[in-house]
């Protein structure tokens, strides 16, 4: 199995790829169309501010080549957000494969939010094994409301979406590859999964 | 619902654990990554490692440990101590920390919190503020307390707060090593007058300690050492107290 992260110098890509390492699986980092194009499994992971990583995609066109990936892909935290509509950050167009529009926690809570927090009505294979509220790991101050695409649910300031999908396309906010044993069986799900 | 953070903190120098540990299922006592992994294992939310090593090569011993954490530890963490630049950071991030602090050199050059947010996100800034009350006033302190500021606590907070700090990790130097609670009055001050998260530090000694920090300390999370380091508080049970004093923790 041929597993890619894709590397478009936003994000802690080397957690997620160590995080597949003790899976027992090999991941490349890469930022090479045709070999992003020919594996089975592809990661879009993201951390920082949106419209620069926008930016980067866009000077690459990589904007162009993810939304017409046939093979699952899975974008983490700000890759998921950046899968959306748009994203309130840096007042940024995304790449329109999830139908929801990211917006900014308000003031009644702390921004950002750091820490473990549940996930429940959980859908999809990506949750195999997964027990309802269960707690994964969450560093973000912008989030995707709820939708008909989401499969998990989180609550912060609001109901929101913990987990996004839309055919071949997932997402989480929260960090597998950070969510202790819970995270890796999420990983492990992705990975393994005839979606 | 976000839970309280449960944090024990290592103190490396030269790429090994420094303070004594009482870990008798360590093979060796003073490899940080083997006791990140136990903590990581019995319940920790997130692990700091803060480098008090002085050499000329602590940037590389730093950055090397901060990848061998990364690939067998699969919780948070954080790695702090003479982080001065951009650079620096670049390097700890891409190795694989999630965060990192810094103290000194915000002081001495805060436009560094700035270009940090900036380039790399607010949520892996942390400004970590030593204070120690004088005379009634809360003063920050540098190099581990030893050197007095000009600077108030709240208004430095609120100031690392508007240049973008993510989070503040507050040690009160009146309260850390005695054992006798964290400073919660400071820490509920900083709470309310602040809206990003609180790292309290600095007085662990029971777990009433942390239920206190967290109900009248209003903390998003408590750090503490020694307690950990020499078994007197497990993780695992403190939690279970936490839980049982109606705090959410993640179990």
């Amino acid at each position: 199995m041929k597993i890619v992260i894709i590397n478009y110098g936003a994000g802690n890509i080397q957690s997620i790829k160590f995080a597949i390492k003790r899976l027992g699986f090999e991941a490349v980092l890469t930022d090479d169309v045709n070999e992003i194009i020919a594996a089975d499994k592809v990661i879009f992971p993201g951390v920082g501010e949106a419209s620069s990583a926008m930016n980067k995609l866009r000077a690459s066109g990589l904007d162009t080549l993810i939304p017409t990936l046939k093979q699952p892909v899975l974008g983490i935290c700000l890759g998921m957000q950046l899968m959306c509509n748009s994203s309130e950050e840096g007042g940024t167009k995304g790449l329109g494969i999830f139908n929801v529009d990211v917006v900014k926690f308000t003031n009644k809570v702390k921004v950002p939010q750091i820490g473990w927090n549940e996930i429940s009505n959980l859908k999809t294979n990506l949750f195999t094994s997964v027990k309802e509220n269960s707690h994964i790991y969450m560093v973000h101050s912008f989030y995707a409301p709820l939708s008909n695409e989401t499969i998990a649910t989180s609550n912060y300031d609001v109901d929101y979406s913990a987990a996004l999908q839309k055919n071949n396309f997932y997402g989480t906010q929260f960090h597998p590859e950070k969510s202790s044993v819970v995270g890796e069986q999420i990983l492990r799900n992705f990975l393994t999964s005839n979606f | 619902m976000l839970t309280k953070r449960i944090i024990p903190c290592l103190d490396i120098k030269d790429g090994r654990t420094v303070k004594g540990v009482n870990f008798v299922d360590l093979r060796d006592a003073g490899d940080p990554v083997e006791l990140a992994e136990i903590y990581a294992k019995t319940g920790a939310d997130e692990l700091v490692f803060l480098d008090i090593s002085a050499t000329e090569e602590r940037r590389k011993t730093l950055a090397d440990l901060v990848l061998r954490v990364a690939e067998k530890v699969n919780i948070p963490f954080t790695v702090g101590g003479g982080i001065s630049s951009v650079e620096d950071v670049d390097v700890l991030l891409q190795n694989g920390a999630d965060k990192v602090s810094i103290n000194s050199s915000a002081v001495k050059n805060p436009q560094l919190i700035n270009d940090l947010a900036a380039k790399f996100g607010s949520q892996c800034v942390v400004v970590a503020i030593d204070a120690k009350n004088i005379d009634g006033k809360w003063i920050v302190h540098l190099v581990g307390g030893k050197v007095p500021t000009e600077l108030n606590l709240f208004d430095w907070a609120k100031e690392v707060e508007e240049r973008g700090a993510g989070e503040i990790l507050f040690t009160s130097m009146d309260n850390d090593g005695t054992k006798d609670g964290f400073a919660n009055e400071a820490l509920a001050r900083l709470s309310t007058e602040l809206n990003i998260p609180i790292i309290a530090s600095g007085g662990a000694g029971t777990m009433q300690h942390f239920t206190d920090t967290f109900k009248d300390g209003k903390a998003d999370a408590a750090l503490a050492a020694s307690v950990f380091h020499f078994k007197e508080i497990e993780i695992k049970d403190l939690k279970k107290e936490l839980k049982n004093n109606g705090i959410p923790v993640r179990l």
